[in-house]
């Protein structure tokens, strides 16, 4: 008696349905591939009417964030999301839906408390940590270079 | 008159006089879309943000439910309702203009059950001659309180369900109507320990299973006296762990068993996973579905037990697990 509710944890997992991750994996790679690929052909595209490569760069990320935060307001990123996860995600066109989907969700609230609060509600412990990881690192490098 | 540990059955006549469900367009586009008082295919319902929304949807539920019982706002002595949002805004901005006198009440998705078993508490106590009973949900404002915003992108878990755009209400008076609300088993706080909000059925069904269980037991029943048993939003994982709990005790009901979160959408073509959710989600399937069959006399007498997930961001987040509860309130027929 009562061995499902001893062992709920490991009950609940063996009747829920799991997701595939080779095939998670393969749309990851499909769309989040598919979306670096578009971003080298823009940089491509942009050196060979003149733009030195840095610039070049800067302006790739430019296009790609405006992209992304136009079929986020779309709500066209989100579906492709659902289908790509991760591919979605890593770029820098998922840090942009990151912060354009809370800034819209968040509008009726106000600017203040509504977009200025809560805008990065999702993307803040990527800024915070990202910063701190490179402190992290940029001081295991200094020291590299003292000893 | 009391019975058990948690039963109350009514020796009172306590008449369910009208109802009425309204949904949004995914709910109406689902099995059970023909079936709805009032289909709205506005996502807003004519409002200006998703918690106004879902106001704008308790306002249509309760002057449909009013004009479907045939009484006027007067005669409602009390409302009872409530809805997912912080302080039950939805319901507070809903109801305000009827100005009838609210008891605003929390169960998450067990509120149905919570808002009729108040309600029938006080019609049997001789407080009241007439109340309504609601609540909702809302699909829009459930993601953002609860999850990310809707234009976020990422993945749902299978085992995660879909919160229902909808909402029932329930008029209860003392003298005549199609059906009868004969008793009640109030649910405790049934808590596993389980931790994954993307899981609610699992989180649920142990409450579920322990308010049925001493349902049968106070009143000394056998599951088969209820043509069905009808859980509120277990989906597919939790009504599965709610069959298999049953059994463990020795109570057999897979073939009473229905859950409104599986009957209300079709899982293989709207992309539901694990099936639906919300407040809305066991009000609208009883103010369709249910009450229908019961006023056609169908089924002669059902269990109604809208499970709630008492999910909190803050508890969540704080590492805390996920309580469940579960209301059962038993619905007669009239028809003879």
């Amino acid at each position: 008696m009562d061995d499902i509710k001893k062992n709920y944890d490991d009950y609940v997992k063996s009747v829920t349905p799991t997701t595939s991750l080779a095939k998670n994996m393969w749309h990851a790679f499909l769309i989040g591939g598919a979306i670096c690929l578009f971003g080298q052909i823009l940089i491509t595209l942009f050196e060979t009417i003149g733009t030195d490569e840095e610039t070049a760069g800067a302006y790739e990320i430019i296009l790609l964030v405006f992209l992304a935060v136009m079929l986020t307001g779309l709500g066209i990123y989100p579906k492709l999301a659902k289908y790509a996860g991760a591919g979605t995600l890593v770029p820098i066109t998922g840090f942009a839906n990151s912060v354009s989907s809370p800034a819209i969700e968040f509008q009726k609230e106000g600017q203040i408390f509504g977009v200025g609060c809560r805008i990065f509600s999702i993307a803040g412990p990527v800024i915070l940590f990202g910063i701190l990881s490179s402190w992290v690192l940029g001081l295991l490098y200094w020291i590299g270079s003292v000893i | 008159m009391f019975l058990g540990s948690a039963s109350v059955s009514f020796d009172e006549d306590i008449f369910i006089q009208g109802y009425a469900s309204v949904v949004g367009k995914k709910e109406g586009e689902g099995p059970l879309g023909n079936l709805f008082g009032e289909v709205v295919t506005d996502p807003m319902f004519g409002g200006d943000s998703w918690e106004d929304a879902e106001s704008q949807l308790q306002m249509k539920l309760v002057t449909a439910a009013i004009k479907d019982s045939g009484l006027k706002d007067s005669d409602i002595r009390y409302i009872f309702a409530g809805d997912l949002l912080g302080q039950l805004i939805a319901t507070s901005f809903g109801v305000k203009n009827f100005n009838i006198p609210l008891f605003g009440l929390y169960g998450a998705c067990s509120t149905m059950g919570e808002a009729l078993s108040l309600g029938s508490v006080s019609l049997a106590a001789g407080c009241a001659e007439h109340v309504l009973c609601m609540t909702s949900s809302h699909f829009g404002g459930a993601e953002k309180t609860f999850r990310f915003p809707l234009d976020y992108g990422s993945q749902r878990k299978f085992s995660a369900t879909w919160t229902v755009t909808g909402g029932g209400a329930v008029v209860l008076g003392t003298a005549g109507g199609f059906a009868k609300i004969t008793g009640i088993t109030t649910g405790r706080i049934v808590d596993y320990g389980y931790k994954d909000k993307e899981n609610m059925g699992a989180c649920m069904a142990p409450a579920a299973a322990d308010t049925i269980l001493r349902n049968l037991e106070d009143f000394n029943i056998a599951p088969d006296s209820y043509d069905r048993i009808i859980t509120g939003d277990l989906g597919l994982i939790g009504q599965r762990i709610l069959l298999d709990l049953l059994e463990e005790k020795g109570y057999s009901i897979s073939n009473l068993h229905m859950d409104c979160g599986i009957e209300i959408f079709d899982g293989h073509t709207q992309d539901t996973h694990a099936g639906a959710s919300g407040c809305g989600c066991s009000a609208s399937v009883l103010c369709s579905l249910i009450l229908k069959n019961i006023r056609d006399g169908i089924w002669k007498k059902v269990l109604f037990v809208p499970t709630g997930a008492l999910f909190s961001p803050v508890s969540s987040n704080e590492g805390d697990s996920i309580p469940g509860i579960a209301h059962a309130v038993v619905i007669e027929s009239e028809c003879r």
